[in-house]
């Protein structure tokens, strides 16, 4: 009964949501007010019926009813009550429930703080938005109805796929499409702003912290994911370019693009309609990225169960979202002129600089990805693109990102001098060419990628703590260190959220040239070095997990005589879905990882070991926490507190 | 890669049976591994580059599958017998098809997938300075109204 009204809520939902399309929309058109104060509330109950009818599916989860189908094939009664719970979305039918949910929590978000918001841009952001529930919700009770009975329940469940049964991964979908979704709100701003055609820094002011939380929530999601995939698939890597990977890795390209291009909007009134198209090309890769994860279309280690008819649902999808913005855009971009004017050499022009090298990224990103299918459709060839040509090919642009990063934060806005900013830089400048140097000269041989890394980093990481220190005055250290408590928060946010970038960038080439690499067979006793540490292998034995049996190893690291740690690598077999899964056991320290993996038992006895030490992995986790968090405390700044609603200034976070 | 066809026709049954691929990551065996690390190190480089061919996303140096370790001992044995790393890619590339190659040479047709992304950074570099000049073109002629503004700034 719970689930037959949890689809019902779900049914009405999507009536709520063709009204809040289009009576508002209509309204605004005609300056009615009753219609447009109708999106409100109907965001408001949109997000009540989704929740009941989430609340509904997780119910049945929770008490595992076997009579749905994606709990028989997503669940089992044995399974730990949190992968019950996390199996909601461990499916494709669950995570459109939860992808809408979301989208009706962004909905009723504006209605609540959008308090500031003239009526009428409200009204259309509102419908807009009731428009994709639209087509999502029809898309998800059309192709993918999670409250589908089965006549014949079966006794338990085919178990959820164990490599998703894991704390990482239970909480990295949640996350992304936290981000995907969040970036409908910036496009449901442009489409608004292009019918009302009008494009000025108040609209800047409203629409960057939608994208700000959007890029916060896709950072920690791509992060989760990536710690995920590094710890769980058990052979140390940490990114793999799949394609699954890359379609998260689109829309935060172009959300770090369009939250720098919202910046010049809201300060400088210009690059309006550069800004609007770029809000609407990020929300269209959310959608591109769920239709090359749901239709299945490229194919992709992640492998999600997907089918046809989905992929063309959502490519309609796609197409009409994205063509009729790009349209609207085509005929109305024309009335945003711009006011503010900037020399070649400003802040204004860095940002532009930063958005041109991360839009091409993205692209080169897309390329890349698609450039298989394009190979098959269009010129009937095999083709592969992998890991070399994402590295050969995108790397440069990051690089040339992080090289003008710290000139172009210290530029003044609208005309500056590079020699200015550079004289500032000096001492950065130094610091990380000597440090590249000395790493270079420590290593002795290895390939310069570690050393040009650490060079790079440490200039974005010491080029945005000048940024910080340069904005305190020209006082004596006293006053500008109480100066520095008291810039605002976004002046820390920006710091912050660069140095985060910088400290991943040292990470990324550090476990690229300084990893270690050992594969060997160990026998029960044995003792084997792994750079400066040795490995000893204790025993090997067999014990029983709850829904799993595990081949348990237990390996003793030492440094010099002096214990490290004592390691248990598994082998784990989870008999209901039949499938083995290699648990590497990490012992994590600030500047490197050690990593075991057990292997299969020899036939000339023996275990197959694979020990690895990662240098800096924390690193990579910790700089993308510390973009997150810059990202915080820039969305805590002030401006958005006064400007996300006058009536509600103490709350008016949003989407928190 | 499976015909597109084939993907919108119905989904084949492996797809589900996908994810048993990726799992227990045993990639490269003790066993095969040469004595000598240079030609071993050679080998290893060259099988990052090699896509497993029945394995959809992976490397040969990743999987787990039968024919990528097949793979890796080709390889290991075309070292042996004195082959440079091109002439060992060119074998495999031989036998099993271009798709193998997870690093397409920029030539032919790739050429496009290679040149894509400067070509655009240039577009982009050459539409930004158009607009940049446009931009700053009235304000020669606007020069008072420009002071009037600065002085605007420089008071607040």
């Amino acid at each position: 009964m719970i689930v037959e009204l949890g689809h019902f809520a779900l049914i009405l939902a999507l009536m709520v949501a063709v009204v809040q399309a289009t009576l508002p929309m209509w309204g605004a058109h005609v300056g009615d007010q009753r219609l447009m104060a109708l999106a409100g509330p109907a965001a408001g109950l949109q997000l009540l019926l989704i929740g009941a009818s989430f609340a509904a599916l997780t119910w049945a989860f929770v008490v595992s009813d076997f009579s749905l189908a994606v709990v028989v094939s997503n669940s089992h009664t044995l399974k730990p009550m949190l992968y019950k719970v996390s199996g909601v979305w461990g499916n494709h039918e669950g995570s459109l429930l939860l992808w809408v949910l979301i989208l009706a929590i962004y909905g009723a978000a504006v209605a609540a703080f959008g308090g500031g918001l003239p009526v009428r841009l409200k009204a259309r952001v509102l419908a807009v938005q009731g428009l994709i529930g639209v087509a999502f919700m029809a898309f998800l009770l059309i192709t993918s109805n999670p409250f589908w009975r089965l006549a014949m329940p079966p006794l338990d469940g085919e178990d959820l796929n164990p490599l998703l049964q894991d704390p990482g991964l239970a909480f990295h979908p949640p996350f992304l499409y936290l981000g995907y979704v969040g970036l409908s709100m910036a496009f449901s701003f442009a489409v608004a702003a292009l019918i009302e055609g009008r494009v000025d820094a108040a609209w800047g002011r409203w629409v960057r912290p939608w994208t700000l939380a959007a890029w916060i929530f896709l950072t920690i999601g791509i992060a989760l994911g990536s710690w995920w995939a590094y710890y769980e698939l058990g052979w140390g890597g940490f990114w793999f370019w799949d394609p699954v990977e890359n379609a998260s890795f689109m829309p935060w390209l172009l959300a770090a693009a369009l939250l720098h291009s919202s910046i010049v909007v809201e300060k400088r009134e210009s690059l309006k309609a550069w800004t609007i198209l770029l809000a609407i090309m990020a929300f269209g890769f959310s959608l591109i990225g769920t239709f090359i994860v749901r239709s299945g279309v490229i194919t992709s280690v992640h492998a999600f169960a997907n089918d046809p008819e989905r992929g063309i649902f959502i490519l309609m999808i796609l197409g009409f979202f994205t063509g009729g913005a790009l349209m609207l855009f085509a005929a109305r971009a024309g009335v945003m002129e711009a006011r503010g004017i900037f020399a070649m050499v400003s802040r204004e022009s860095a940002l532009v600089a930063n958005n041109i090298l991360l839009s091409v990224a993205a692209f080169v990103v897309f390329i890349g990805t698609i450039w298989p299918l394009v190979g098959q459709m269009l010129l009937g060839r095999d083709l592969s693109v992998g890991e070399p040509f994402f590295n050969a090919a995108f790397t440069p642009f990051m690089v040339a990102l992080a090289l003008i990063l710290p000139v172009g934060a210290m530029l003044a806005w609208k005309r500056g001098s590079i020699g200015r900013s550079v004289r500032g830089l000096l001492p950065v400048l130094v610091l990380a060419v000597a440090l590249g140097c000395l790493a270079f000269a420590l290593q002795s041989g290895q390939s310069a990628l570690g050393p040009i890394g650490l060079a790079l980093g440490a200039w974005v990481v010491f080029g945005a703590l000048a940024d910080l220190w340069a904005r305190t005055g020209r006082e004596d250290v006293g006053a500008r260190l109480s100066r520095l408590t008291r810039l605002p928060r976004a002046d820390w946010g920006k710091a912050t959220a660069h140095l985060g970038l910088g400290v991943t960038i040292f990470a990324v080439a550090a476990m690229h040239s300084w990893k270690v690499e050992d594969i060997r067979v160990v026998q029960v006793g044995e003792t084997f070095p792994l750079g400066a540490y040795e490995v000893r292998l204790d025993k090997v034995e067999d014990v029983e997990g709850p829904n799993y049996t595990s081949t348990m190893g237990t390996m003793t690291v030492t440094k010099g005589g002096a214990l490290v740690a004592v390691l248990n690598p598994e082998k784990r077999i989870y008999p209901v879905a039949g499938m083995p899964t290699t648990e590497a056991a990490i012992d994590f320290g600030f500047t490197r990882d050690l990593y075991l993996v057990l292997g299969d038992k020899q036939k000339g006895g023996g275990w197959a070991v694979r020990s690895y030490i990662e240098p800096f992995a924390n690193w990579l986790w910790g700089g993308a926490l510390l973009m997150a968090f810059g990202g915080v405390l820039s969305l805590s700044d002030r401006r958005y507190r006064v400007a996300a609603g006058a009536r509600r200034a103490a709350v008016g976070v949003p989407a928190e | 890669m499976r015909g597109l066809r084939a993907w919108w026709g119905g989904t084949p049954p492996y797809v589900v049976a996908l994810f048993l691929m990726v799992t227990p990551v045993w990639a490269v065996q003790p066993d095969e591994m040469l004595a000598d690390p240079a030609l071993e190190a050679r080998a290893r480089a060259i099988s990052h580059d090699i896509r497993c061919p029945v394995c959809q996303g992976e490397t040969i140096d990743d999987s787990n599958a039968p024919i990528a370790r097949d793979l890796r001992i080709i390889i290991r044995e075309r070292l042996v017998a004195g082959d440079t790393d091109a002439e060992v890619v060119d074998y495999i590339v031989a036998r099993y098809g271009e798709g193998v190659l997870f690093n397409p040479p920029a030539k032919g047709v790739n050429l496009v997938l290679w040149l894509a992304g400067p070509a655009l950074l240039l577009a982009g570099v050459a539409v930004a300075v158009t607009a940049g000049r446009r931009r700053m073109a009235p304000e020669v002629s606007l020069t008072a109204e420009e002071e009037a503004r600065l002085k605007e700034i420089l008071k607040e």
